[in-house]
This record gives structure tokens, C-alpha cells and sequence, in this order.
């Protein structure tokens, strides 16, 4: 067994697909904790942006909202919603954006509204927030969440946000912004579109198969042909995350939900 | 001209059955008070407006002030669901109307500047904007191109809590600082509640720092303490306790109908409500200073 748990396997590998000097909109729960850690390993000129209206934020304590008022003490700027949805991520001054959802397709189109009907819900998730415009306007897109068959069905029962929308030449000539969905992390290993806009599994953890791959996607999963081995979570990257950034282990003790 | 009055009052007399209602604040400076005081009051048949409905519109649910919700994210932040707003929609008791944030901002944006509606670039999910038919699609005069829309939301009532106000309503917020100036310019009647109640040269000495002005509010209601649950940047911390709480707190009717009569309809007002809470609350959420570096205006 591996020493680590699948949230902290999550939270690593997400961090390493950041870059120096990216503006990044953040959001609570792992990718605020990925963000932090690129901070203190290989991206120290890393910009957290909250969609809160707060730019540059350097949290001195883990933020269970994304309105934490952590985020605003010691930021380089805060501004009102209208203004972080206009002129910061309509305008095109997002280079990442970390999305959530309920259900993912393999078009990486973004289901956070309902499960069922629309107007008659099975189960109404919280809805869009942040995300349809996030989708649309960053530059490039990632999702972290367990690898499940519910997480990844064949068709979404509503889509609250765009990836390809049907393949990469209808996101296009819908003249978005930036490359869309570009990685989706699991616990198993790392999905990434190929040239239809298909996620297709190109890497995996150490110890996973592409069979529990297959098995835990609802659609005819494929595999890229070099599929890659993450390299494991290094030491450094764990102290970080135990010791400085989640020491009470709120979003790091257990498996990814 | 003071427009100090309790907030008692103010609820009396500036909220009414059936208003559209906007108590504003992005996880910040939500107005918890006046949502207390509401219910107290039994208002009936209210659309709640608000981008994040958060715990206030759940209560306000829950006691039964509520026919509908306009909102664009309906989670408890950091936590999970909005246990009653969505058992209700999912009931089919309470209706709904909702947006993306940036929709739903729009929509205020556009209100308070007198706009008939707000123009977006399109995100091209589409569903949403199937399901809302309150989303349209124009045509860019200029470009050829496409816009979507949407239409100026404008509250009857808008309810602001701010750090500090002086007795005609000029009020000050620093921190997050969401939407509540498009709220207050939006609504046709103001409420603000505020921390301190302050001389107004306390204002004059920071002109920058005041985001709503007098002469657009109606009632200004000395309430310390105001946003608990939510928090009051450089006056105490959001209770992020109390949000997990809330979490087993809405899962069971009973539990929610007593914390109701206990926390809501059990105290007077917002003085009683913060002494009962007691000071292990007060402690924990006690916070240490941290000023800004103060600016020069300069004497002209």
C-alpha cells in the first residue's frame, strides 16, 4: 500500500500541471492546497485568484469558504464580483482555471446542476457558481475527482459548462477562449483530450491498471499509446502538504470525494 | 438627517410581504440579522435573491418567508448542500430561477445603472440558458456577432450590512466586497445595518473607502455583530463551526424547527442572540489587528 492518501495523490499531481507565473482562479478544498504547494515548490510566482473578487491572495491559514477573510489580509488587490467575472475572467487574464462537478463526460463537459430532470430534480447539486464562465474564459481548464462510473457517465444529464462541447471543432467555432478541458485527474491516473477533444487515459499512478481505469468510466475509455507512470508523491511534497498547509488533515486524510 | 432606527423597525417598515428581497454579501457581511428579524416578523411570499443563498436563505426558508429563490450557486460554502432550499425545490414546493454567477451579477450590474439588461460573451454550455428562459441571445450591432443577456434584476428591498455607516446612510466596506453597491443601487428601498454607527468625518476622512451613499438609503440599524454566522472583516472571523453544524442542524426537520424557535424566535434581537451565544464563541472568533498603511488625502 501506498503511504499516501488519494486526496494528497490528487492535490500532487495537479500542483506539477501548474507553471510559474500562471493566474490561476482558484477554488476551496484541493485545488486551493495544489495552488499553495506549487507556490512553495516550483512556482513561487504563482497569482491566486478567488472568484470572492480577490487577487494575489496569500492565505495564512487553510479557507474552508472561498470568501475566507484570510484570503483579503496581506492580498495585492480585492474587487467586486462583477468586476472578477468582467474584467479578470472575461477579459481573458485567467490561465488556469480548476473546475468542480458532479459529472464529467469524455468531452470533459461539466455537469454541476441536477441529476434528473431539470424541472423536476432527482437530486439538485448547488449549480453553476463560477463554473460556466470558467469553463469558457480560462485559459486552460482542470478537474480533480475520484475515478468513478457515476463521476463519468456516458451522457450528462445537464451540461452547466462547456469542454469540447462535441469535439474539439465545435468548441472552436464557438469561439471560446484558451484549450478548454486539458487534464483530468483521478486517483488512477491522468486523462487528457487527444486531437477530437476525447479524454483519453494517458497516464496513471503508481499501481494503477488502465483495466480499473476502464472500469471506472462510463463510456469506452481509450488508452493513448505511450501511457506514461506519474512519479509518485515526493517527501517534500507531502511535508508541505501534512505540515504547512492541511497539518489538521481536513481535506487530505481521506480518499478524494 | 439621522435615519437611525432599530432594525426591528426598519424590517417593519421597508420589507413587505411578497418584496423581492436582496440581503447581499459574497460569503462576507451577510446580513444574518435582518434575515432573524424577518422571520420573527412572519414575512410572507418573498423572492430571495441572492448569488450564494447561503445559510440565511435557508433559515428564511425554513420559517417559512420564502414563495422563491433566485440564485446562481445554492451550496453552504466550504461544506456541502443548502440542506432546505434544495429539499424544498426537489419537493416541488419552492420555485426557483438561476443563473452563473456572472449572470446573476449581471443582472444586478445592470439594474443599478439603470440598463435594461446586460450583455455577456457566450460560454456555449447552453443548458442553462435552455432552462432559464430569462437568458437571450442578440445580435452585436457592431460585430455581427452574438451576445447573450440577460435582464436587470431590481430588487424591492435590498438589506447591506457595512463595517461602519454614519446616521444618514454613507457607509463604508472594506474586504470582500461583493455585491453590495450593485444591490443598494439596484433596489428601490435600502436597509443597511452597520458595525459602527460613526460620526460622519470619520466618512469624509476616507472618501474612497465609501461604496454606498446616504441619499440612496432609507433606514440605518446599529447592529454589532450583525453576520454571524458570516463574518465582519476586521471585527470577528466567519464561525466556520457553525456552517458544519448548520449541516446536521437542516438534515433533520425537528432539529431545524428548534433551532428556529431557540436562536430566531427565542431572543429579541441581535444583543440577545450574540450574549446567548457565549464566550466561547466570542473567543474563538476574536481576531487580531492587522491596519493598512494609512493614506494621504492631502489639505487642499
Amino acid at each position: 500500500m501506498a503511504d499516501y492518501t488519494s486526496s494528497e495523490l490528487l492535490t500532487i499531481n495537479a500542483a506539477r500541471l501548474l507553471r510559474d507565473g500562471d493566474r490561476v482562479f482558484v477554488g476551496v478544498g484541493l485545488p486551493n492546497l495544489a495552488c499553495n504547494l506549487a507556490r512553495r515548490t516550483h512556482a513561487p510566482n504563482l497569482l491566486m485568484i478567488y472568484e470572492a473578487g480577490v487577487i494575489g491572495a496569500q492565505p495564512a491559514r487553510l479557507p474552508l469558504s472561498i470568501g475566507d477573510p484570510t484570503l483579503v489580509s496581506g492580498a495585492l488587490a480585492v474587487c467586486s464580483m462583477y468586476d472578477i467575472f468582467a474584467f479578470y475572467l472575461q477579459r481573458g487574464n485567467v490561465d488556469v482555471g480548476f473546475m468542480g462537478g458532479a459529472q464529467i463526460d469524455r468531452f470533459g463537459n461539466i455537469n454541476a446542476t441536477v441529476i434528473g430532470d431539470y424541472a423536476h430534480p432527482k437530486v439538485r447539486l448547488p449549480g453553476s457558481g463560477g463554473s460556466m464562465e470558467i469553463a469558457a474564459w480560462a485559459n486552460r481548464c482542470y478537474l480533480l475527482t475520484p475515478h468513478s462510473k457515476r463521476r463519468f457517465p456516458e451522457k450528462l444529464d445537464f451540461r452547466t459548462s462547456a469542454g469540447f462541447l462535441s469535439g474539439r471543432a465545435e468548441r472552436q467555432a464557438a469561439n471560446l477562449r484558451g484549450g478548454g478541458m486539458l487534464a483530468v485527474v483521478t486517483d488512477l491516473g491522468i486523462m487528457e483530450p487527444d486531437e477530437m477533444g476525447e479524454l483519453v487515459l494517458t497516464a496513471l499512478h503508481p499501481g494503477a491498471t488502465a483495466d480499473q481505469a476502464r472500469e471506472n468510466t462510463g463510456w469506452e475509455l481509450k488508452v493513448a499509446h505511450v501511457l506514461h507512470t506519474t512519479l509518485p508523491p515526493g517527501v517534500e511534497e507531502l511535508r508541505i502538504l501534512r505540515e504547512d498547509l492541511d497539518p489538521q488533515g481536513i481535506y487530505l486524510k481521506g480518499s478524494a470525494g | 438627517m439621522s435615519k437611525v432606527i432599530p432594525l426591528s423597525e426598519a424590517v417593519r417598515q421597508f420589507v413587505r410581504d411578497g418584496d423581492l428581497v436582496y440581503a447581499a454579501g459574497f460569503t462576507h457581511l451577510i446580513p444574518f440579522a435582518a434575515g432573524h428579524e424577518i422571520i420573527r416578523q412572519g414575512k410572507r411570499d418573498l423572492t430571495l435573491a441572492r448569488a450564494t443563498p447561503d445559510l440565511i436563505y435557508d433559515q428564511m426558508v425554513a420559517g417559512g418567508c420564502a414563495r422563491k429563490v433566485i440564485f446562481s450557486y445554492m451550496g453552504n460554502p466550504g461544506v456541502g448542500s443548502l440542506r432546505i432550499v434544495r429539499s424544498e425545490i426537489e419537493a416541488g414546493r419552492l420555485e426557483w430561477e438561476e443563473y452563473s454567477h456572472f449572470g446573476m451579477i449581471s443582472r444586478l450590474q445592470a439594474g443599478a445603472t439603470g440598463l435594461p439588461f446586460m450583455p455577456m460573451n457566450p460560454t456555449a454550455a447552453g443548458d442553462l440558458e435552455k432552462a432559464n428562459p430569462n437568458y437571450r441571445t442578440v445580435k452585436d450591432p457592431y460585430s455581427g456577432g452574438e451576445v447573450v443577456v440577460v435582464p436587470a434584476l431590481k430588487p424591492e428591498v435590498a438589506i447591506v450590512h457595512v463595517q461602519r455607516a454614519d446616521a444618514d446612510g454613507n457607509a463604508q466596506i472594506w474586504g470582500i466586497i461583493g455585491e453590495q453597491k450593485e444591490a443598494a443601487f439596484a433596489a428601490d428601498r435600502v436597509i443597511l445595518t452597520a458595525e459602527e454607527i460613526v460620526d460622519e468625518n470619520v466618512i469624509r476622512s476616507d472618501p474612497n473607502r465609501t461604496l454606498i451613499p446616504g441619499f440612496i438609503v432609507d433606514a440605518v440599524c446599529h447592529v454589532p455583530f450583525c453576520a454571524h454566522p458570516s463574518y465582519t472583516q476586521g471585527f470577528y472571523d466567519r464561525d466556520n463551526n457553525f456552517y458544519l453544524k448548520w449541516d446536521e442542524i437542516s438534515s433533520n426537520r425537528e432539529a431545524t424547527q428548534s433551532y428556529l424557535d431557540e436562536w430566531v424566535n427565542g431572543v429579541k434581537d441581535r444583543a440577545e442572540y450574540w450574549e446567548k451565544l457565549g464566550q466561547e464563541v466570542h473567543q474563538r472568533l476574536k481576531i487580531e489587528s492587522r491596519p493598512s498603511a494609512t493614506v494621504d488625502y492631502g489639505k487642499y
